[in-house]
C-alpha cells in the first residue's frame, strides 16, 4: 500500500483532520501550562476524562454523546483544581492528584457496576483516531476553532500569567479569570484528546511539544509555532507510520513526539552550546 | 510638587492565611515624593507595598491610588512595579527582552489586548534610555542579575508610570551597579517627577536620594523628611550612635 492509497481512505483523512486540530490545541496550550508550572494538570484531567468516560457508558451513551457527557464534568473538576489550589491551602500538583484520585476511583467503581472493562472504556484508555466518526470530526473541528479563537483573543494575558502571576496583576490582568480560561481550554483539549491517544498518553500531547519547543526557541511566538509544528507533525507521522507497520496509533505518535524532543535536545547542544547545561 | 495624593493609607493592616503582619499603618504619599521604606527583616516592607497593588490581602483600614479606593482602581498604567526577587523570572522562560518590556504596556489596552506599532515604538525608547536596547533580542534566562534589573525596570517604566514602587530592587546586585541604580532611580524621580516607593535594606545608600523616609517594625516608627529622620531619636535608636554620620551625610 503506497502513501496516496492510505491517504485516499475517509477514515485515514478522518483521522489525520481531527488529529491535527487536536495536537494543534494540545501543543500550543501545553506551553502555557508546561510554564506555568501545571504540566501534569493533563495527566489528572485526563483520570477525570476516564471516570466521565465510564459515567457514558453506564448510561450507554457512545461515540459524541460520550464527549457531550464528558466535557462538562471534566470542566468541572478543572476547576476544582484551581480552586483547590487557590484556596485549600493546596500546591498544584497535590490538587492535581486529588483530583485525579477521585476521577480514576470513580471510574473503577463505574466501570465494575457496569460489567467490568468492556472494548469502549479500553480505547478511551489507549485511543483510537483511526476510529473517529464524521460526527465526532465536526465536533472536534468546531470546538478546536473556537479555543483557538479564544487563544488568540487572551494570547497576551496568558502569556503574561505564565511570566509570573504577580506582574501581571500589576499589569491589571485579572488573573483568576484568565486562569479559569487557561484550565477550562485544556479540559475541553483533553476530552478530545482521549480519543486520539488515550487517557494514559493524554498528558504527552501537551507536555512533550512543549519541552521540546522550550529547548530550541528564542521567543515566546516562536516557542508557541515550533510546539504546534511538531505537535501536527507528530501526528500525521504518527498516523502513517501506524498504518504502513500495523502498530497502534496513539503509541506511534508520541514516540515520533518523544523522538521530536530527543532531536531537539541534542540540537541544542550543538547551537547554543554555552547555554546547554 | 502639585500636593496631590499619590498613595494614602488608614489604619492598613495586611493579612497572610498565617495572620496579620502589619499593623494600624496610616501615610500618605504626595506626587514627587521619593519615600525610602526601610525596617528590619520581617518588618512588612514588601507587604506594605505589595497592599498596595492588590497583591496582599488588606483585613482592616483602607488605601487608595490617586484618589480612588484599591478595590475600585483601575488605572494600572499609572503604576510601574519592580519586584524584590529576580528568581520570579523563570530561567527557561523563552520571552525576549523585548517581549518581556512588551507585558508591561498590556495595562493600557481594553480587551483583546494586542501590542502594536506604538508599542513597540515606545518599548524601544524605553530600552535605548536604560541603555539595553542591545539586548533586546536575547532571552530573559540569559542576562546576568543586572541585566535583568534594567529590564524588568524599563517594564516598569515603559507606560511612563506617575508612580514607581520598588521592592528592594538592588538586593542581588554588586555595590556598583547597585549605586549606578539608584542614581537611575533618582534621576526619574526629578526628572519625569515620578513618585517613588522604594523598600531597601540599604538606609546608607537610600538617605542619599529620598525626600521622606518610612520606618517600619509591622507598624509605622517613623515618618518623615530624610532631614527629620537624621534629627530624630528613632535613628540612633534604630542604626546606632555612629548612624548619623554614615546616613545623613548628602554626597
Amino acid at each position: 500500500m503506497n502513501l496516496l492509497e492510505i491517504l485516499s481512505y475517509g477514515f485515514i483523512q478522518r483521522a489525520l483532520l481531527a488529529g491535527t486540530l487536536i495536537a494543534l490545541l494540545c501543543s500550543v496550550l501545553g506551553v502555557f501550562l508546561v510554564l506555568r508550572r501545571l504540566s501534569l494538570i493533563g495527566d489528572g484531567l485526563a483520570h477525570v476524562t476516564f471516570g466521565s468516560a465510564a459515567i457514558a457508558l453506564a448510561l450507554k451513551m457512545y461515540s459524541v454523546m460520550s464527549l457531550l457527557v464528558s466535557m462538562p464534568i471534566v470542566m468541572l473538576a478543572s476547576l476544582g483544581i484551581l480552586k483547590l489550589t487557590e484556596k485549600g491551602r493546596l500546591s498544584g500538583d497535590a490538587a492535581i492528584g486529588l483530583v485525579s484520585a477521585l476521577g480514576i476511583s470513580a471510574g473503577i467503581i463505574l466501570a465494575s457496576v457496569g460489567g467490568g472493562y468492556n472494548v469502549d472504556l479500553l480505547s478511551y484508555l489507549f485511543g483510537n483516531i483511526l476510529s473517529i466518526s464524521r460526527e465526532e470530526v465536526i465536533i472536534a473541528g468546531l470546538l478546536c476553532l473556537g479555543v483557538i479563537v479564544l487563544l488568540t483573543l487572551y494570547y497576551n494575558e496568558l502569556f503574561a500569567i505564565a511570566f509570573s502571576d504577580e506582574l501581571a496583576r500589576t499589569s491589571g490582568v485579572r488573573v483568576s479569570y484568565i486562569n479559569a480560561i487557561l484550565v477550562l481550554l485544556t479540559a475541553l483539549s483533553v476530552v478530545l484528546a482521549m480519543k486520539l491517544v488515550g487517557i494514559m498518553l493524554i498528558s504527552s500531547m501537551l507536555i512533550v511539544p512543549a519541552a521540546s519547543a522550550l529547548q530550541l526557541a528564542r521567543g515566546f511566538k516562536v516557542c508557541i509555532t515550533l510546539a504546534a509544528v511538531q505537535g501536527c507533525s507528530s501526528v500525521i507521522i504518527g498516523i502513517v507510520i501506524s498504518i504502513l507497520s500495523n502498530l497502534p496509533a496513539s503509541a506511534s505518535i508520541v514516540m515520533v513526539n518523544l523522538l521530536f524532543f530527543a532531536a531537539a535536545f541534542l540540537a541544542r547542544r550543538v547551537i547554543y552550546p554555552k547555554n546547554s547545561n | 510638587m502639585s500636593g496631590e495624593i499619590v498613595v494614602k493609607t488608614d489604619q492598613l493592616a495586611c493579612c497572610y492565611r498565617e495572620g496579620r503582619v502589619l499593623e494600624d499603618v496610616s501615610f500618605q504619599v504626595e506626587r514627587g515624593d521619593y519615600v525610602g521604606i526601610v525596617g528590619p527583616n520581617g518588618s512588612g516592607k514588601s507587604s506594605l507595598v505589595k497592599s498596595l497593588l492588590g497583591l496582599v490581602d488588606i483585613c482592616d483600614g483602607t488605601a487608595s491610588l490617586f484618589g480612588c479606593r484599591l478595590a475600585d482602581f483601575g488605572d494600572w498604567h499609572k503604576v510601574g512595579y519592580l519586584p524584590q526577587s529576580l528568581n520570579l523570572v523563570n530561567p527557561v522562560f523563552p520571552a525576549t527582552v523585548q517581549e518581556t518590556v512588551g507585558l508591561g504596556r498590556l495595562s493600557l489596552k481594553s480587551f483583546p489586548k494586542r501590542l502594536n506599532r506604538d508599542d513597540t515604538v515606545k518599548i524601544d525608547e524605553t530600552l535605548n534610555e536604560l541603555g539595553i536596547y542591545d539586548l533586546k533580542a536575547k532571552l530573559v534566562g540569559e542576562l546576568s542579575g543586572g541585566q535583568l534589573q534594567r529590564v524588568l525596570l524599563a517594564r516598569a517604566i515603559v507606560n511612563d508610570p506617575e508612580l514607581l514602587v520598588l521592592d528592594e530592587p538592588t538586593a542581588a546586585l554588586d555595590p556598583e551597579t547597585r549605586e549606578r541604580f539608584y542614581s537611575m532611580i533618582a534621576d526619574i524621580n526629578r526628572s519625569r517627577g515620578v513618585t517613588i516607593l522604594l523598600v531597601t535594606h540599604d538606609s546608607g545608600a537610600i538617605g542619599q536620594y529620598a525626600s521622606k523616609m518610612l520606618y517600619l517594625d509591622k507598624k509605622i516608627l517613623f515618618y518623615g523628611s530624610f532631614e527629620e529622620f537624621c534629627l530624630s531619636p528613632e535613628m540612633s535608636s534604630l542604626f546606632g550612635e555612629h548612624s548619623q554620620h554614615l546616613m545623613c551625610h548628602r554626597h
